[in-house]
């Protein structure tokens, strides 16, 4: 058949490009960040807002799910920081924070960071268009063929770029935290980059600042770049967004080799949240451990999409995730495992286990093997159902109550997951997370 | 590492520079003009002399067709077919309805005998020794390019009640059943080829089952595709009603021949409340040369549905045959307790692609599926198992087990994994793994305790079943099956 479809531009499209035209000008870049923009821009358009039948997206119909298009939120007032230092002075933090209000990155507010540490604003790096950071930056160079990350490459505002030394050890968790300054809605697009030299060893972790704060649509971008022999840990938690909002974060990291990178992430909270995890083992024997818990209510839909790539051999690649869903919520997890046919002696696990406790929940399963090597050692699996009536019936014997026996087994079942963060504050700050999230079941 | 070894052998031993069944005979044809139309639909249709209401569905399914656009997700790859350079029905000139084996063409019977499939009843017959009592009887429905040439054992089948002929003639014998059943698993609209076959399908089996008849013999179809530049278009309709059994099996041939062949054929079965089908295929279409050149493009439909309570579907089949093999054989469990199977081995080789699998729709109560699928990938061939598994909101207490393997040997081929697997139900127990390991952790632990390695273990679990499932096919199948069932799985990968 010669007949073409010629797709409409939804709303969303048009609004994007609009926003993009009148943006251009004042995006921050050299000459030839201007042009990875434009070219990124058009990848995106060509392919348009991703949906069902665009294989990677086939769960999360962005098309339909993403009517309109916000606008572009504007750099934070001096107003805005000042409030923002009042309330993050009342908090304590784990570690150093660098803030990031709007998508914007603001010192005034942040902390300093150890030795051998530097951070810069990324609209900063982008003017200033070093090209080692530039190449870094641009999708295409990772080989990525997503409309969202290239949607993020055009309007990237700001964001951080982080660089760890070689041989550095950082003892604290450097925190990167997200805060909204209204609760208007509005779109925010930011990136950011962390380079990890040979040897040094740092943790990452994302946080969000306020609790319903995060309206609107957000498109966020992590790059690491993790030097031979790092060890790398990072954490992000998504616990902020509301109903109504759209949330997509990608999550790009090279590995090289003998390195060793750990990443966790908690989803909770409302609206449409996917993370799209892009990670490539670059270089020889190096190890990376992606897991994450989301829990879902409402008509929440939480989408983790993985591209674990094997480019080197003898990497270790371990991928779990876990899955609560409950009321209307969806859940979609897709993990592909790319298997080079240089990458001998790959050995690669993913599993993915869900657990389903209502009868209106939908969970969606999509794990991938693609392997082009021949002496390896891959696997995957993928379980659903509900909770186990005899695990409830044991522990309803021993004089507990069905809601707290659920808890109990429901705190255990994301626990063992967070329990593997290497860092104990952490781990108690997302295990309050769950507790909170369980809590609140309880009394609905 | 001597099973190792011994794998790459058998592999190599079904390779395509040794495809066996390659040869052409010159069989004088009787063909439709090249190219698609209405008019072609209309003169396969007035061919087969068909009523209006089926020239009608063929044409509305054509008319479908010019609309929908060439699926594109699979893993494979080829050059855009040209369905304009095709014939899209030829039958031997002399095959017009015999009404005996002694009427047939004795070509077309010297073709069937040099393949192997046993056309004649007296010859099977002749080996058993208890004529009251015979063990293994095949009933045969041999399918020539576009036309059934001969189906054998009719008159001892129908004292059972068991139909068993050419679709062509059931739309003349028993038009109330096919008009009932045929497009009611799988619609004119399902998908491209679907749509494409309605349209212009040719032959293929028509079984009906009686209610509680267990058919007295295994049933089994052989497609031989002879004709250059022709598609084959079968359709196949099996019901099986309340409480029947019926095992039926589908072998497929074609010469070797430079160009590609079309074979988009559509499955169709139905088992009401406790039938049971078995629906067993070797599929050995000629895979293309060594360098790519040729074999069959295979793009299959097929589809089972569980229409009644307690009834059951398994498809089993072993593919070492076809250039491209695009083909899903599923299973809707409608009826409550209703149970899916679906048994794979996928041996490919040469400049192969497959990407096959299954689907598990699980809509009753208490269905439940199972999923085995080997996927052996060799030489520079791509092998991909896509299936999905879904729940339904009222599928309350389904449950499924997939296990996929693969196994590569050599580093320029490919074994891929896309399994789907959705649920909308908390009460379905779904697991998919592709683990070795995990098959049954008791059986492993018996047999290891007895002194075996775990991977004699795995293979001689697996094997052990599916064995089970392959010994019921007729011996001309067995021959080749049997080869592929010995391939051990060792260094085999998720």
């Amino acid at each position: 058949m010669t007949a073409q479809i010629i797709p409409t531009r939804t709303a969303a499209e048009t609004a994007l490009a609009e926003a993009f035209g009148a943006a251009k000008a004042t995006l921050p870049g050299c000459a030839e960040v201007a042009k990875l923009r434009e070219d990124a821009f058009g990848a995106f358009f060509e392919a348009g807002l991703p949906h069902r039948r665009v294989e990677a997206w086939h769960y999360t119909d962005l098309r339909a799910l993403m009517r309109d298009a916000l606008p572009v939120a504007p750099t934070p007032t001096a107003a805005a920081i000042e409030t923002l230092r009042a309330e993050l002075g009342k908090s304590a933090a784990v570690g150093p924070r660098l803030v990031l209000l709007d998508g914007v990155f603001v010192p005034e507010v942040s902390d300093s960071l150890p030795a051998g540490v530097t951070v810069r604003s990324l609209a900063a790096v982008l003017t200033e268009g070093r090209p080692d950071l530039v190449a870094l930056l641009a999708a295409q160079n990772h080989q990525i063929v997503d409309p969202i990350v290239s949607l993020n490459a055009a309007l990237m505002q700001d964001g951080v770029v982080l660089e760890v030394a070689p041989g550095t050890s950082v003892a604290e968790p450097i925190q990167l935290v997200y805060a909204t300054a209204s609760s208007v809605p509005l779109a925010r697009f930011f990136r950011s980059l962390v380079v990890v030299g040979a040897g040094a060893s740092v943790m990452i972790a994302e946080t969000c600042h306020g609790e319903g704060g995060r309206t609107g649509q957000t498109f966020g971008c992590l790059v690491f770049s993790v030097g031979d022999e790092a060890r790398v840990g990072h954490t992000a938690e998504v616990t902020d967004t509301v109903a109504g909002s759209v949330r997509l974060d990608s999550f790009i990291a090279e590995i090289g080799a003998k390195a060793k990178f750990d990443s966790f992430a908690l989803i909770t909270g409302g609206g449409l949240v996917r993370r799209q995890i892009f990670l490539r083992f670059a270089g020889e024997e190096a190890e990376g451990t992606l897991s994450g818990v989301s829990l879902l209510r409402g008509r929440e839909h939480a989408d983790t999409t993985l591209f674990v790539e094997h480019a080197a051999p003898g990497c270790i690649g371990r991928e779990t995730f876990r899955y609560i869903l409950d009321e209307e919520a969806t859940g979609v997890f897709q993990g592909k495992i790319r298997v080079a046919p240089v990458a001998q002696k790959t050995d690669g696990r993913m599993l993915s286990k869900a657990l389903l406790l209502a009868d209106t929940v939908a969970m969606n399963n999509k794990p991938e093997l693609e392997i082009f090597a021949d002496d390896v050692a891959c696997g995957h699996g993928a379980t659903c159902g509900g909770l186990n009536p005899d695990q409830l019936f044991y522990i309803q014997a021993r004089g507990l109550p069905q809601a707290d026996a659920e808890a109990l087994l429901l705190e255990a079942f994301a626990a063992e997951l967070v329990d593997e963060i290497g860092h104990d504050g952490l781990i108690d700050g997302f295990r309050a997370d769950v507790a909170a999230w369980l809590g609140s079941r309880a009394k609905a | 590492m001597a099973a190792v070894q011994e794998t790459v052998d058998r592999v190599k031993s079904i390779d395509v520079s040794e495809y066996k069944y390659g040869f052409f005979s010159d069989i004088e044809a009787d063909k439709a003009p090249k190219g698609l139309s209405e008019d072609i639909v209309r003169f396969i249709s007035a061919k087969k002399n068909e009523p209006a209401w089926l020239t009608e569905w063929r044409l509305e399914a054509y008319r479908r067709w010019l609309t929908m656009r060439e699926p594109s997700w699979a893993r494979v790859n080829f050059p855009p077919v040209d369905y304009q350079d095709l014939y899209y029905y030829s039958a031997p000139k002399t095959a017009a309805g015999p009404k005996s084996l002694d009427e047939v063409d004795p070509e077309l019977l010297k073709v069937y005998e040099k393949l192997g499939i046993p056309l004649k009843e007296q010859e099977i017959l002749a080996g058993v020794q208890n004529p009251d009592v015979p063990e293994r009887k095949i009933a045969v429905d041999a399918v020539f390019d576009s036309v059934s040439v001969v189906t054998t054992f009719k008159e001892e089948l129908s004292k059972a009640g068991v139909v068993f002929c050419p679709i062509s003639e059931a739309v003349h014998t028993h038009p109330e059943l096919v008009r009932k059943y045929l497009g009611s698993v799988v619609p004119t609209t399902d998908n491209y080829y679907a749509t494409l076959n309605s349209a212009v399908f040719s032959d293929g089996s028509f079984v009906y089952i009686p209610p509680g008849v267990r058919c007295p013999m295994e049933l089994s179809t052989y497609f031989r595709i002879n004709e250059q530049n022709t598609g084959q278009f079968e359709r196949t309709l099996i019901i099986a009603d309340k409480g029947a059994y019926v095992s039926y099996l589908e072998g497929c041939t074609a010469p070797k021949r430079d160009e590609n062949q079309l074979h988009a054929a559509v499955v169709e079965l139905i088992a009401h409340e406790d039938a049971e089908i078995k629906y067993s295929t070797v599929q050995n279409w000629y895979p293309g040369d060594a360098d790519g050149k040729g074999g069959i493009y295979n793009f299959v439909t097929k589809r089972g549905e569980c229409r009644g309570d307690n009834s059951k579907i398994s498809w089993t089949q072993v593919e070492t045959g076809s250039a491209i093999t695009w083909k899903y054989p599923s299973c809707v469990l409608r009826g409550d307790n209703s149970r899916g199977e679906f048994y794979s081995i996928a041996i490919s080789n040469g400049h192969q692609q497959v990407d096959s699998g299954t689907k598990m729709i699980h809509l009753g109560k208490n269905t439940t599926s199972r999923v085995i699928s080997k996927g052996i990938s060799a030489g520079k061939s791509q092998n991909t198992y896509r299936g999905q598994i879904s729940a339904h909101r009222k599928a309350t207490g389904a449950r499924n087990f997939t296990n996929c393997d693969s196994l590569l040997i050599g580093n320029s081929c490919g074994a891929h994994t896309v399994p789907y697997i959705e649920s909308k139900n908390p009460s379905t127990q779904f697991e998919h793994e592709a683990t070795t390991s995990k098959i049954s952790e008791d059986q492993l632990f018996y047999c290891q305790q007895r002194g075996l390695s775990a991977e004699e273990a795995t293979a001689l679990i697996v094997n052990g079943f599916v064995r089970d499932v392959l010994q019921q096919l007729p011996m001309e199948f067995a021959v080749e099956a049997q080869k592929l069932i010995a391939i051990s799985l060792e260094g085999s990968v998720g």
